[in-house]
């Protein structure tokens, strides 16, 4: 049957940049509203462009050269990158400004509370966040600094700005420890002053970097954060400038494939050099590598070690096996191919190892759909998944923090959808 | 709304203006009692689908607009590079830029990946969707 009536519709404009958060993620609300709006939801790994505050934490640099030379850059040419070693004319995650919210700028009228804070909770209430870690992206290069001295003082400031003046404003926020690991003693003194605050949930170490895990340098460090029992994160990241990835002529590729590599390179040399023998109590997370590259990596060091066993005598087991008791975020999630995913899945135990990742903003975000829509899931383990595991790894309070979905529903300013 | 509650149930008829007027704008993004749509206007062609993207659910049809990018390679097989499509408009998803084509709602590369379409059309000069409702 047919109905001719007066129609009940609205336009609608485009997302840009500069769209409210909640507007930009209203179908993420309500694909929580109607299906997961219940569940704990535990973001490990997200990102508010902090470069909108980077003069921040410039601002708060301990040494006094550095900090009038990161001054000085702040209000030049190096502006929002002061004293980084991005390069701005390569960072092309937007896809020539497609993906708008890479890097977004949106109106915030708040000036109650930090503006961090507020677009952090926008997006958090949007997707149905109990808690989120929040990460620095634009230091995720400084392992690859020329300057030592650059990334212990960035690392420093950055872990007094998120310490002193975001965590305290919402326990939903957690922060991880930047460790500035080209510098071992000085990730030491960090550790001291810091583990034990709260809100420092775990510790994290910047993937791209050419430092082996496994050099002894490194072994009072991974000492006091076992005795401490809180997870060391290593987080992955890119870098165009490795030779390798020289020869790659588009971003596409070079992300692919890089993203996967480093976290390949610490965790095998974390297992062959029996480094979850040595420190059997230190919880190992690997982040924003995906899940396709973890089985690859199960089968290809299973092999090699059955052969040459006598190149990994500190192992008591296959790789695999003490691959299968770390853990892993799930971000960017490879879904095109879902019986390799549930074979994954199946070959890592995602349903304890695994935790929910947003990586919000960035361009290859995942929302919490994206694990609760797979079909091969039982509820329980799309519960741990998105938040159960991550609350026992962490030690978070499992009552609800987060806003009803449809009230946040209600209440966002409805500009663009 | 699914795809599958659109095709299903009755449908109603919103006349959404006069052709002549409409087709000066590329898009109009429209939500219709809580279902969004994106109506294209494509020369004299018109084409409407449901602002959900396949990927992941995101607000498909409130990106932005693109020509279809494409791979020049000369007749030896050298590369000239890239450029833009002339004829190709793509429809870009803002939540992870999945692109669709304007005309046929399918992806460029993956086929099997595409929009729900809306049926939609020119009627007395005006320009009327058809809004199946879902099943009680």
């Amino acid at each position: 049957m047919t109905e001719h009536s007066i129609p009940n519709f609205r336009e609608i404009g485009e997302i840009t940049g500069s769209t409210d958060s909640r507007d930009v993620l209203a179908h993420a609300t309500r694909q929580a509203a109607r299906n997961f709006d219940d569940y704990l939801i535990v973001d490990v790994d997200a990102h508010v462009s902090e470069d909108h505050f980077w003069s921040e934490i410039i601002d708060l640099i301990d040494n006094d050269v550095l900090r009038q030379i990161g001054q000085h850059q702040v209000k030049g040419f190096g502006g929002s990158n002061a004293l980084l070693n991005i390069s701005p004319g390569l960072s092309l995650q937007s896809v020539g400004g497609r993906i708008g919210h890479q890097g977004r700028r949106e109106p915030v009228n708040d000036d109650s509370v930090h503006r961090f804070i507020s677009t952090a909770r926008r997006s958090m209430d949007a997707m149905g966040l109990d808690y989120q870690v929040v990460f620095p992206s634009a230091m995720l290069l400084l392992g690859m600094h020329p300057q030592d001295e650059i990334e212990v003082a960035l690392a420093k400031a950055f872990n007094r700005w998120m310490i002193e003046r975001i965590l305290p404003i919402d326990s939903r926020m957690k922060g991880l420890l930047y460790l500035p690991f080209n510098s071992p003693e000085a990730c030491e003194e960090l550790v001291e002053r810091y583990g034990d605050t709260e809100g420092i949930i775990g510790f994290t170490v910047c993937s791209t970097r050419n430092k082996p895990v496994h050099h002894d340098c490194y072994m009072r460090l991974y000492s006091m954060i076992q005795e401490l029992d809180k997870p060391l994160a290593f987080h992955s990241g890119y870098h165009w400038g490795d030779p390798s990835f020289a020869q790659l002529n588009r971003f596409l590729s070079m992300h692919a494939l890089s993203f996967t590599h480093y976290n390949q390179i610490h965790l095998t040399n974390w297992i062959v050099n029996a480094m979850p023998e040595r420190f059997p109590k230190l919880n190992m997370l690997w982040v924003e590598s995906g899940l396709a590259w973890i089985p690859f990596l199960m089968q290809r060091l299973d092999h090699e070690v059955l052969m040459r066993p006598s190149e990994a005598p500190g192992l008591k087991r296959l790789p695999s096996e003490y691959m299968r008791e770390m853990y892993y975020t799930s971000q960017p999630l490879e879904r095109t191919n879902m019986k390799l995913l549930e074979a994954t899945m199946e070959a890592m135990n995602a349903e304890t190892q695994l935790l929910y990742s947003s990586d919000w903003p960035h361009w290859d975000w995942d929302s919490p759909a994206t694990i609760d829509s797979l079909p091969f899931l039982s509820e329980q383990a799309k519960r741990n998944i998105l938040g159960l595991n991550a609350a026992r790894l962490f030690k978070l309070d499992t009552a609800r923090r987060k806003p009803l979905a449809e009230d946040v529903l209600a209440n966002r300013p409805k500009t663009a959808s | 709304m699914s795809g599958a509650d659109m095709a299903a149930g009755t449908s109603r008829q919103i006349v959404l203006g006069r052709h002549d007027e409409l087709k000066k704008r590329q898009r109009m993004v429209i939500d219709v009692d809580g279902t969004g749509i994106g109506v294209y206007f494509v020369g004299e062609e018109v084409r409407a689908y449901l602002n959900i993207c396949p990927h992941m659910g995101g607000p498909v049809c409130q990106g932005k607009i693109m020509p279809r990018t494409l791979e020049l390679v000369a007749d030896n097989g050298k590369s000239l590079g890239l450029g833009f499509s002339k004829e190709q408009l793509h429809i870009v998803c803002p939540w992870h830029g999945f692109e669709f084509d304007m005309l046929t709602g399918r992806h460029p590369i993956d086929k099997n990946v595409g929009l729900t379409p809306i049926p939609v059309q020119v009627s007395n000069g005006d320009v009327v969707l058809t809004v199946r409702e879902p099943r009680p």
